[in-house]
């Protein structure tokens, strides 16, 4: 009679397996990580700022309303809780990315603007702070990029036959995507450079 | 006419590889120059200089030259390769990739997580435009890339990191998970009831270690794992059942894990998020 009983859970747990029960918590753990990976990236951004601005007013201050911009951005950005349950609200989860977006492109235009400032671009301590906000974009896009492939295993899963079922069953809907608009590589123009040889010259 | 559209699908096919992403090359060794811009004798002590350093540190340091990373950033492709070659110890995630771009004129300081602490952006971004950048200015490449891996050393040096494991300690994970074991075990358990009931013990015994041998040895290819599970199971189901058996086959877990190995260079399973700095010449 024990055996039975034994063979009879065994046979569910493995059905359950077979339905995709095991790759739904893992692609779901996975998303989890990764979406706390993009959060904390954008979080070091924020931190970087208030340093950043400040070193900016010392030599350009007469910027004000790109220093405003940037400034603002990230006043709104630091309104928005980042809670790992964000991922499962889509609306909230396009005001986080549309925030971070603006301060995003804020952050540019006060990059574009230090170029007018040679000063500025050869002080040691905003050499510092460009190359660590650099490094912080960088990390964005990876981290975006990890969440964006983690979203795509897991709503594939959500999606298809049989796991759909054993997703349905216990509550587990698609994830929201990070738009495509929100993508900087893509919208980035490509760069033209004069100063390179032509591989063809080799 | 036929002319005409061998050359259109030899266009097409020009494009589609101009469009391709440059792939990762293999990691065979420390220092990876596809561009052949180093001599010999340099890669040499590179190479060396590196190994001293992961065997002292743990650290693993690579170095890869390309001729170009196109249509990628730079910033892409130290990832993929970083993904790819997994540098550092897993778990620590302190590996060190240098990349150089050599006809896009870029060069990237990719670091791993573990390393982040000590070998900040800013750091890197200080050994790209002060170390490295003027001898490449000047078409110094080796020497370049020698001040640069100096200094890198130098400040990963810096952290205190875990002692470098011994060999066999590096890939101790399991092939299995620990519920997977379980549930093999359960799933033996119960064959092994059934049988018994049908065949008798011995027979039983018999049966599920046969079983279990063809199993492990289609599963790693290695006979004498298949020997070991197979006497493990055997004597763990011709005992009285639970007690006995636990401690059978989860060592027989540990056997199995023990098979792999190989010579060469090969990255510990360590990541990056992209961490470091990039820069140009």
């Amino acid at each position: 009679m024990k055996i039975i009983k034994l063979l009879i859970i065994f046979i569910f747990l493995s059905a359950l397996g077979g339905c995709g029960y095991n790759t739904l918590q893992t692609t779901d753990e996975q998303i989890k990580a990764n979406w706390a990976e993009v959060v904390n990236q954008y979080q070091r951004r924020a931190d970087l700022i208030p340093n950043l601005v400040e070193t900016v007013k010392g030599f350009a201050g007469q910027e004000r309303d790109v220093l405003l911009g940037v400034t603002n951005a990230r006043a709104k950005v630091g309104a928005i809780q980042a809670t790992p349950e964000l991922v499962n609200d889509p609306q909230a989860f396009a005001r986080f990315s549309q925030a971070q977006g603006e301060l995003t492109s804020a952050l540019s235009r006060l990059l574009v603007v230090v170029e007018k400032y040679p000063e500025l671009k050869s002080d040691a301590n905003f050499r510092d702070l460009q190359a660590q906000l650099e490094g912080t974009e960088n990390r964005i896009a990876v981290a975006r990029n990890r969440y964006i492939q983690a979203v795509r295993e897991y709503n594939v899963v959500v999606r298809s036959f049989p796991s759909n079922l054993t997703a349905m069953l216990f509550g587990y809907k698609e994830k929201p995507q990070f738009a495509v608009e929100n993508e900087k590589e893509i919208s980035k123009p490509p760069k033209v450079d004069f100063g390179t040889p032509a591989p063809a010259a080799k | 006419m036929l002319r005409a559209l061998l050359s259109a699908a030899l266009a097409g096919l020009l494009a589609c590889t101009a469009a391709a992403q440059v792939a990762v090359p293999q990691l065979k060794s420390r220092v990876t120059d596809m561009t052949r811009t180093l001599p010999a004798q340099s890669v040499m002590q590179l190479e060396q200089r590196l190994a001293a350093f992961e065997r002292e540190k743990g650290t693993q340091v690579a170095v890869l030259l390309v001729p170009t990373v196109r249509p990628d950033s730079i910033e892409q492709y130290a990832v993929r390769v970083f993904e790819q070659w997994r540098l550092g110890r897993k778990g620590v995630d302190d590996g060190v990739l240098l990349v150089v771009a050599k006809n896009d004129r870029e060069l990237r300081i990719e670091v791993g997580y573990g390393l982040e602490g000590v070998l900040t952006d800013a750091t890197s971004n200080r050994i790209i435009n002060d170390d490295i950048v003027p001898h490449f200015k000047r078409g110094e490449f080796a020497a370049g890339v020698e001040a640069g891996v100096v200094r890198i050393l130098k400040v990963a040096g810096g952290e205190p990191l875990p002692p470098p494991a011994t060999r066999s300690q590096r890939n101790s994970s399991l092939p299995f998970a620990p519920e997977w074991l379980i549930a093999i075990f359960v799933f033996l358990q119960v064959i092994n009831q059934v049988l018994r009931t049908m065949l008798g013990r011995v027979l039983a015994a018999s049966v599920l270690a046969a079983l279990t041998g063809g199993v492990v040895w289609v599963i790693f290819h290695s006979v004498l794992a298949a020997v070991i599970g197979s006497v493990v199971v055997f004597v763990a189901s011709i005992g009285d059942g639970t007690r006995g058996g636990r401690g059978g086959w989860s060592s027989g877990g540990g056997a199995w894990s023990s098979g792999s190995g190989g010579g060469g260079f090969s990255g510990g399973g360590g990541r990056s998020g992209g961490g470091g700095a990039s820069g140009r010449w």
